[in-house]
């Protein structure tokens, strides 16, 4: 039971902080959420539950929010565990704290249980990678995820389209979980720093893909409209008739896709502008990236650039893209270099 | 709103040490976006033309801030007076930041990374620039841009997430960076220019990021890592082929309907960088 006051103390050097404001402010940046997480652990290390099982203890620690419980029976099934005993050190002793098993004797050997407690959060963890792709995993999720355990995207346009956590690696011991936008297809650094110490391998590169295909209803189409308002003539309303015409727009949602997002995207891309006027692309600090967060405006668009990337029909040149109407006619393709559009459909 | 406001207005009581209005109210928690108004250019009234429409008591709250207001001005006012003052004094920040000297001030908040840095993993704690949405109060909270990706984000903090955007302006980050060509941030690599110079790319390691290789013979170094650069020597037309971006996998594989969308896009940056590139050479 000594484990616990010890996991706790790398925890309990945080407290310190807690005049966190004055530290965070002079930084800029800060989180509330910090201050309800520091009760709630003076809460579970106040009271040393002999019921809870190590699983639940340890996902309920402040920072470990973001897992859920791995049934025991998915840990105690051998063949889900193929190839991990090679990855964790004294694998035995990690299995017996991970399930609550009474130690054998000879364990007393190891000569400090902090040890055993590193290997029991490692083994958990890559159980934990394997489990979320399960579909009981994705179940457990998926509940989080709709109580907006992960947090929710901090891009502006995403309009706080709710994030999943997701590994850049699959190996434990490089980098720190991020979390994935499904709305911007794109990987955010957690806003909070309880989360700096969570292995991106506990939940793998693959999760968060395989979630939003599973959930298609919850992954936003690739498309999207600019709604029929002139919204993009006042800047300074815009972003606000976007909220309004979701609700406005009753006509229910389907992406012709069966096996692409079903849930209607929030594709606003930022417009910069001085003075209420746009920034021209010609000026040299013109906008170079509206493009990836740019949605086409309906999904047949996406049909006219081929695997390799290239425009099908050069025709179509004249492509509107709803942000810059300006120098539309002006867009030539000839000089076009085809070498450089190789693009991997797979890869492994 | 309100609420910060009361809040700061009671922490305001014990902090007299402090010698001036703008000073108490920079050193104040949840200020640190905001950078000092010289004296000279709240003094100039041309400077302030209209925001007496804008504020209520308006004389008071320039005196308050400008630290003429009288003694024995009735302490019962005092807490409306403060959010008129900081009203003020946040319109006449919108409009101090993007003069020569304001910019200026802001650069150096900038360079410490004041506004906090990007969130987005592959542009690598790239410093952000406070935005607004728009320049009318009370309508939409500061927003952060990231020069790098060129988009918005929300700060982390509350305490920032209610400061109104009015006060920082729209034009003020793309006014700075039109002045400041140079310190266009770089669209790889990392972000800080002191450890720009090495040229290792810190988070090159993870598989799902593109490979900029695939395009390096296309690419040149045009972009200036450093602060002090080439000035007119910039050419900006093609960076966008640098951006790293992240490609969603399962199991390595790529996922039909993303890709589809991210081939898309990269037809458009693409066609964007052809276009400006026809601009360049003729």
């Amino acid at each position: 039971m000594s484990r616990r006051p010890q996991q706790q103390s790398p925890l309990d050097t945080s407290q310190p902080e807690v005049p966190e404001d004055e530290l965070l402010s002079a930084t800029g940046e800060g989180d509330e959420v910090m201050e309800e997480a520091e009760e709630q652990e003076g809460y579970t290390s106040s009271t040393p539950t002999s019921s809870l099982t190590w699983i639940s203890w340890f996902c309920s620690l402040p920072g470990h929010d973001y897992f859920c419980e791995v049934a025991e029976d998915f840990i105690e099934d051998d063949f889900n565990l193929t190839g991990l005993n090679a990855m964790v050190p004294f694998w035995k002793e990690a299995m017996e704290m991970v399930l609550d098993v009474e130690p054998d004797e000879d364990s007393a050997k190891i000569p400090d249980v902090s040890i055993v407690e590193a290997s029991a959060e490692l083994l958990y963890g890559l159980v934990h990678q394997r489990y979320v792709l399960t579909r009981a995993g994705l179940h457990a999720m998926a509940e989080k995820y709709e109580a907006g355990v992960f947090g929710s995207c901090p891009r502006v346009y995403c309009m706080g389209c709710n994030v999943v956590p997701c590994g850049r690696s699959d190996l434990p011991g490089l980098e720190t979980v991020k979390l994935f936008c499904p709305n911007c297809n794109d990987i955010y650094v957690p806003a909070s720093s309880r989360f700096q110490g969570v292995d991106g391998a506990f939940f793998g590169t693959t999760f968060a893909h395989l979630f939003f295909q599973t959930y298609r209803e919850l992954m936003p189409a690739p498309f999207w409209k600019q709604p029929s308002s002139s919204g993009s003539m006042s800047p300074s309303r815009s972003p606000r008739s976007v909220t309004g015409s979701n609700s406005s727009q009753q006509a229910p949602f389907v992406n012709p896709n069966p096996h692409g997002g079903q849930k209607r995207a929030a594709g606003k891309v930022y417009v910069p502008r001085i003075y209420g006027f746009k920034v021209s692309e010609r000026a040299k600090s013109g906008p170079r990236m509206q493009w990836m967060r740019l949605r086409p405006e309906s999904p047949e668009d996406l049909d006219e650039v081929d695997w390799r990337g290239r425009w099908i029909d050069d025709e179509e040149d004249q492509y509107d893209d709803g942000i810059d109407g300006e120098a539309e006619e002006d867009r030539r393709m000839e000089d076009f270099d085809p070498v450089r559009h190789i693009y991997c459909i797979v890869l492994c | 709103m309100l609420r910060r406001a009361v809040e700061d207005a009671s922490t305001g009581s014990d902090s007299d040490y402090s010698n001036s209005w703008i000073s108490w109210f920079l050193s104040s928690k949840g200020n640190e976006y905001f950078c000092e108004v010289e004296d000279d250019y709240i003094l100039d009234r041309f400077n302030l033309t209209g925001l007496n429409t804008e504020v209520q008591n308006y004389t008071q709250a320039l005196d308050l801030i400008t630290d003429n207001l009288d003694d024995d001005f009735q302490e019962e006012l005092r807490g409306t007076l403060d959010i008129q003052a900081r009203l003020l004094y946040g319109l006449i920040h919108a409009r101090w930041i993007v003069t020569a000297r304001g910019l200026a001030k802001m650069l150096d908040k900038y360079k410490k990374a004041d506004f906090g840095r990007c969130p987005r993993v592959l542009c690598q704690g790239q410093p952000l620039l406070p935005v607004g949405l728009t320049d009318v109060p009370y309508e939409k909270s500061v927003k952060l841009y990231c020069g790098r990706c060129e988009d918005i984000y929300s700060p982390k903090s509350s305490r920032h997430g209610s400061i109104d955007g009015a006060y920082f302006g729209t034009s003020f980050p793309h006014l700075l960076f039109l002045v400041y060509p140079a310190l266009l941030p770089p669209k790889s690599g990392p972000a800080d220019p002191a450890r720009g110079v090495v040229g290792i790319n810190p988070g090159a390691g993870a598989a799902a990021v593109d490979d900029p290789r695939r395009r390096g013979a296309r690419v040149r170094d045009e972009l200036v890592e450093g602060a002090d650069g080439l000035g007119e020597a910039i050419n900006t037309a093609s960076v966008a082929l640098r951006a790293d971006r992240y490609r969603p996998r399962i199991f390595g594989f790529q996922i039909n309907e993303v890709a589809k969308l991210q081939r898309w896009q990269e037809a458009m940056r693409d066609r964007q960088v052809a276009r400006l590139e026809t601009l360049e050479g003729s």
